[in-house]
This record gives structure tokens, C-alpha cells and sequence, in this order.
């Protein structure tokens, strides 16, 4: 049984699991359990595998009744390692889908009796990692191609506003930037998303987004977030920029009354301005059934080339190009003492609003084709 | 002396709320306490017996709260400890009418007395974190200073800013007493009986349809703690008490080994509004609001001032978990075994397998 500490962390565990050293040729094969011998001669990492590995241990391997792969940060490492390793650790129990059986139900497990934990925002970090960021890697990495740069501006510790454009209709953007950040920064910082307090309405929705790290857009949480030495995501835009149409996508909308200024002052954090390009392909919105979204008490009701038209179907986004790119960070530690002076905030937040119009332009310079490679 | 105490104990102490629990422990707790002369509990006319053998060393004295005025003023009070408060209603004690009456009334006419008290130094009252509401803008944690958005739907959250707000005027009426006022989260532990520990007791518990609240709870011990030292010594002001930390709902619900069952938010409300007028249950709109929001609330002023922290939340919880063990449905024993088992049968089958294919 595997203890909790191992299953922690999937990928420091299959980089330690798999042998450091590998063994002489006529050495016995470490076992656990004495289950049954490798071939007489262990294949060394550097050969290719068919010209050494004797038949025997890669045939059971194909029959194994092993769970279809899917893309997970350990299958990664396990990539990078030579292919010549796999079948000589293959057929032990302690091999690579034991563990990550072992692993799997261990998550399981503590879930199911409560041992994990949750920080005062709701933020649930195991579930984070184990469920949702590797369904957002799928989704900005193969659906969407995403590229990402200027990463280094975003500092490694200490807390940072991240401030970014809105679009696509679903805020789909603000996930997958805090997905994106996760994965390609140095720390592997969690991004701390403000929410509308629309999303906190809803059932279910409220919850993931709590879970996932979110909290609701006001200057308090900010400010408790930014204190505590976290990276805060906000999108001033709010439903103007999500909900805007086509024709004006790329085109940032009014920065409301600046409260993410003020907050990022109050606290003398620096303001990473970050621009999306592709997040207004997603859902392209023709129209807006205004009627409708007052009915459903929305902000807007949108009509996109495959939605309402085909229903369930047309809530799959169009597989556009995406490329993030973060901004050098504004400085904001000498004005702390002008948080309240409305002509700095109005002054800060036109600076951030240039820096991501004029980044979102050449963006798009840079991809021509939004649907391209 | 612990640090924040400036004066000395109180030497009459009175407590008003003793037929209640908390009331009892807290009199008693007093009563024991050398430093304090005497300590008189106060309760209505028509209260139980239940806490007698507690309370032996307690002078008890039943009143109703109308005529309390006088009776501060010659017992020569020095201290009050208002913790009459009915946190849900009782249909057998008149249900909600009558917990407004005592928490609302009560409060009014015991601050009133309090006012003409000459002697008086120190007042403590009873509050809960249900002062902050409800509301979807709310800020994830509140802090002594943040406003209530929204007057809440429950009658205890209403009741609790009626309170709040005549504290106020008590302060600025007498402003030579010391009015400490504690927002106690939601009480839990070993022995502590309240609406939330009979919820949580249950082996299926009944949760909102996609909600998971965020609940702080406070073990029932520190509570008396808190409210000891408010009395031996001076600490003016508001305090936020809860035990550190934070447990979603479906979080404590697993701990404690319960199986939750989602029932969709109108549907809870409905059966709480019927609940209510037919009489039984006591669950509320107090409870169906705080299970859709959850609630907390930053204890950094708490712990400054009496350089005292609670035991945490999930600690609180844990207390609770191990005396009310007899409704678990699951255990962490049988979740492990369990993976276990299915572990050992997946490594079975394939070790099987490949035998037979090699």
C-alpha cells in the first residue's frame, strides 16, 4: 500500500521509482515480491530496445490488461527516459501502472475520507493538480496549441497582479491562463482567479471555481491574497469583454472603476499585464438575444455560428491559435501611499490597458491565421 | 496575569443564559475560579432543571428579564456575561416568537438594566459570525471591520445584527464599561449538543445541491476559554472566535465517515419554511443560508489580544468525530482496506495474465 506521501506528487515519485543505476548484464534483477526473473540480459537504457530486449518481456506487456494511457505528467518523464528501460521494469509489481494504480487509488482514498486540505479561500490544491489542471493541459495544449512567453516576468516568488483582456464568450480564457501559467513557470505558481459574483450565483460552477482557487472579485480578497504572498488573476474587463462581439474581438473594453489598481497598490505589488490572443475565436458571437439574457437573468445571450444551432454540440470550442504573452511588471511599491487618489489609479490602469492593446496587436501580427498550426 | 489583562477579576459576576449549556459551563467555570466572590446565574421563570448539579456552586436566581433592572443595581454587579441566546427555534419552548423574544427583548431589557447598573464595569455579550449575513459578494473572509451586505433570510442572523446594534448604543451610552463582544463560529466538540453536532450526527446528512461550503467551527472548550478571560480580563472591543482553518462541507462530512446527499437549494429552503410551520425539526434558513455560503472569519484580532489560538478547525472537528462515532458509515479503516483489496486484485489479475500469455 502506498502511503500518502508517495502518492503526493506522481512526478518526483516516477523519476525516483525508476532505477537510478542500471545493473550488469548477468546481475539479478531487483524484485519485490520474487514474482519471476527478467530475461537473462537487462537491456542498458542508451540501446534501443528491439535490438537487445529478448521477446519475451515486451509480449506479456502488450496482453497486460493496462488502463489506456492518458496524457499525465508522469507519462511525460517517463517519455523523456529511454525507451530501453520499460519492459525490465514493466513486469514487476512495482512497475510504472502499478504505481500508477497504487497512486490513483491512494488519491482516491483520501478523498473519500476528507484527508486533504482546503485554504480559506476553498482552494483545494490536490484536487487542482489531479483533476482539473491536466484536463485544461489537454484542452490549451492539443486543442488549442497555446503558446506561451515572457513567463520570466512573472516573479518566481511574492505576490503580483496578473492583469489580462477577457473574451470568448465562456471565460475560458482566464483556466487556461492560469493552467498555462502553472505548468510553463519555473515555480509552478497557482494563478488566484477573481471571479464575477455572477459565477458565485451559480451552483456547481461556484464551487469549481473555488476549488480551483478563485474567489470573488472585491478589493478585500484581492488585497487578503495579495498580502499573503499570492498570485492574483483579475480580468478588469468583466462581461463587457467576454461578452463583445466578433467584429469587435481584440478591441479591450472600458477598465471599470480601477479596483484592481487601487488593491495592487495598497499592498505595493507589482501589475503583470498579460495579453490572450485566441480566446475570441473560441465562440465567436455573432449576436446577442438580448431579451432572452434578461429573461435568464444573464448578461447576454449569445449566438455563435454553432450555438443554439447545434444545441449541446456548439459548446465545443472552434480550435483557434492562442498565444499568451506576459508583460514586463509595472512597479507599484512607491505610490502606495496614492491608492486613493483617483487620478493615479485612472493614470495605472490606462497604462495597463495600452501595454495589453498594443501587445495584443502585434500578437496578431505574429499569427496570421487564427485557425493556423 | 496573561497578557492583555490591565485590572484585576470582577468580584460579582452575572450570567445570564444558565438553564442553557454554554450558560451552565460558563458559570461554573467562573464559579470555580478563585479570584471571582460570587457568581450569580440568571434565567427565566420557566427554565429546565438540567444543569443543577453543575451549578452548585452558582447562586441561581429566576427572573424574567423584565424585571431585571432592579435587581442589578442591589446586587452591586461588576460584570455581566449576556449569553442568553436562542440559536434555532424550539417548538417546544414557542418556536420562533419566543427566540425572538429572549434574543431580541431579552438583550433589550438586559442592556437596559445593565445601563442603570452603577457599579457595573464590564460587559461580555454573546455573538455570533452569523452578524456578517449573507451574500453572494461577500468577501471570502471576514473581518471584524467588514459590513453585512445583505440582512439575512434566518431569524438568528437578524436577531444577532438587532443585538449588535444595541450593543452599540450601550456603548456609547456607558462608555465607562468594558463591552467585549464575541462572534463565535459555530460550536462543536466532545460533549457540546447544538443544532450543527445533531446535523453532523446523522448518518446521511443532507447538503445543497452544488455548494460546498467553506465552515469554521469552534471547539466548545475554547469557547469557555475565551469567554473566561473576557471576564478576568479587559479586552474592549469585537472578536471574531473560530478555531483557524477552514473545512468544506463535504469535506467534514467525509471525515466524519457520513454519506452526504445533495437536495436542490429551492427544495431545502421550501422544506425548512414547512419544517418551520408545522412545527418540527429545527433546522432554519440560518442553516439552509450557511450551508449555501459557508462562513469565514479572520481570527488574527482574537488571537493579538488574549495571545490565545484556538485549537484549529479540523482539531475542533476531530474531537467531535471521536465522540460521536456510532452513525459512521464509512470508516478510513474499511476506505483502506478497500483500496487495498482492489489493489492487490488488480496486481493478481495481471501477474495472472502474464503467466499465462509468457
Amino acid at each position: 500500500m502506498s502511503g500518502p506521501e508517495e502518492g503526493r506528487d506522481p512526478q518526483s515519485v516516477g523519476r525516483f521509482d525508476v532505477p537510478q543505476q542500471v545493473p550488469a548484464p548477468d546481475a539479478e534483477p531487483a524484485r519485490r515480491n520474487g514474482h519471476r526473473p527478467t530475461a537473462q540480459a537487462p537491456p542498458t537504457p542508451t540501446e534501443p530496445p528491439a535490438s537487445i530486449t529478448p521477446p519475451a518481456p515486451s509480449a506479456p506487456r502488450a496482453s497486460t490488461p493496462t488502463p489506456t494511457p492518458t496524457s499525465t505528467p508522469a507519462d511525460e518523464v517517463d517519455a523523456v527516459l529511454p525507451g530501453g528501460t520499460e519492459p525490465a521494469v514493466s513486469d514487476r509489481p512495482g512497475d510504472h501502472w502499478d504505481r500508477k494504480v497504487a497512486n490513483g487509488l491512494a488519491f482516491l482514498r483520501r478523498r473519500l475520507s476528507g484527508d486533504y486540505e482546503v485554504d480559506e479561500f476553498g482552494f483545494d490544491s490536490e484536487l487542482t493538480d489531479a483533476v482539473f489542471h491536466p484536463l485544461l493541459r489537454l484542452l490549451y495544449r492539443d486543442w488549442f496549441r497555446t503558446e506561451v512567453s515572457g513567463v520570466e516576468h512573472v516573479p518566481v516568488d511574492g505576490p503580483a497582479l496578473v492583469v489580462g483582456n477577457h473574451s470568448g464568450t465562456v471565460a475560458l480564457d482566464a483556466l487556461i491562463l492560469s493552467a498555462a501559467l502553472h505548468d510553463k513557470h519555473p515555480a509552478h505558481r497557482y494563478l488566484r482567479l477573481l471571479g464575477a459574483d455572477l459565477v458565485f450565483r451559480m451552483p456547481v460552477v461556484s464551487e469549481l471555481a473555488r476549488k480551483t482557487g478563485g474567489t470573488v472579485a472585491c478589493n478585500p480578497d484581492a488585497e487578503r491574497l495579495l498580502g499573503g504572498g499570492d498570485l492574483v488573476g483579475v480580468f478588469p474587463e468583466g462581461f463587457k469583454g467576454i461578452g463583445k462581439l466578433y467584429a469587435d474581438r481584440y478591441k479591450l473594453q472600458r477598465f471599470g472603476r480601477g479596483g484592481f489598481v487601487s488593491a495592487a497598490l495598497r499592498t505595493g505589488t507589482p501589475i503583470v499585464p498579460v495579453a490572450i490572443v485566441g480566446g475570441e475565436e473560441i465562440y465567436p458571437m455573432l449576436a446577442d438575444i438580448k431579451p432572452l439574457a434578461r429573461l435568464l437573468k444573464l448578461p447576454y445571450f449569445p449566438v455563435t455560428p454553432t450555438f443554439p444551432l447545434l444545441g449541446p454540440l456548439g459548446m465545443v470550442p472552434l480550435p483557434s491559435k492562442w498565444l499568451i504573452e506576459f508583460c514586463p511588471p509595472i512597479p507599484t511599491a512607491h505610490l502606495t501611499d496614492s491608492a486613493d487618489d483617483p487620478l493615479v489609479v485612472f493614470n495605472l490602469a490606462d497604462q495597463v490597458r495600452e501595454t495589453i492593446q498594443q501587445t495584443l496587436h502585434r500578437l496578431l501580427e505574429r499569427r496570421p491565421d487564427p485557425f493556423g498550426p | 496575569m496573561t497578557p492583555g489583562g490591565t485590572s484585576g477579576a470582577p468580584g460579582v459576576v452575572v450570567v445570564t443564559g444558565v438553564g442553557r449549556y454554554l450558560g451552565a459551563h460558563v458559570a461554573a467555570r467562573l464559579a470555580a475560579d478563585p479570584r471571582i466572590e460570587r457568581v450569580i446565574g440568571v434565567d427565566a421563570p420557566d427554565s429546565g432543571t438540567e444543569f443543577t448539579d453543575l451549578l452548585d456552586r452558582v447562586e441561581r436566581i429566576r427572573v424574567d428579564s423584565g424585571s431585571l433592572g432592579g435587581l442589578l443595581a442591589d446586587l452591586d454587579v461588576d460584570a455581566v456575561v449576556h449569553l442568553a441566546l436562542v440559536t434555532s427555534p424550539d417548538p417546544q419552548h414557542g418556536g420562533r416568537s419566543a427566540m425572538k423574544d429572549q434574543n431580541v427583548i431579552g438583550s433589550m431589557q438586559m442592556l437596559a438594566a445593565c445601563q442603570r447598573a452603577p457599579r457595573l464595569r464590564k460587559l461580555v455579550v454573546r455573538s455570533s459570525t452569523a452578524a456578517y449575513g449573507v451574500s453572494f459578494r461577500d468577501p471570502a473572509v471576514f473581518t471584524e471591520e467588514t459590513e453585512p451586505r445583505e440582512v439575512p433570510r434566518g431569524g438568528f442572523g437578524r436577531d444577532i445584527l438587532d443585538l449588535e446594534g444595541y450593543v452599540r448604543g450601550f456603548r456609547r451610552r456607558r462608555s465607562d464599561v468594558t463591552a467585549t463582544v464575541l462572534r463565535f463560529a459555530p460550536f462543536i466538540g466532545s460533549t457540546a449538543d447544538t443544532t450543527l453536532t445533531r446535523y453532523f450526527s446523522q448518518p446521511f446528512v443532507p447538503t445543497v445541491f452544488g455548494r460546498d461550503p467553506r465552515l469554521q467551527f469552534l471547539h466548545f472548550d475554547d469557547a469557555l476559554e475565551v469567554l473566561h478571560r473576557s471576564i478576568v480580563e479587559d479586552h474592549p472591543g469585537t472578536y471574531n472566535v473560530a478555531g483557524p482553518g477552514v473545512l468544506s462541507l463535504s469535506q467534514a462530512i467525509r471525515r466524519a465517515g457520513r454519506v452526504a446527499v445533495p437536495v436542490l437549494e429551492p427544495g431545502l429552503s421550501g422544506a425548512a419554511a414547512l419544517a418551520r410551520t408545522m412545527g418540527f425539526g429545527r433546522y432554519g434558513l440560518d442553516q439552509v443560508d450557511l450551508f449555501v455560503h459557508g462562513r469565514v472569519v479572520d481570527t488574527s484580532r482574537l488571537e493579538q489580544e488574549y495571545g490565545f489560538t484556538p485549537r484549529s478547525t479540523a482539531e475542533a472537528f476531530e474531537d467531535f468525530i471521536r465522540a460521536h462515532h456510532g452513525g459512521v458509515v464509512v470508516t478510513r479503516g474499511q476506505l483502506a482496506a478497500a483500496e487495498q483489496l482492489v489493489l492487490d486484485g488488480i496486481r493478481q489479475v495481471r501477474s495472472a495474465v502474464r503467466e499465462r500469455s509468457s
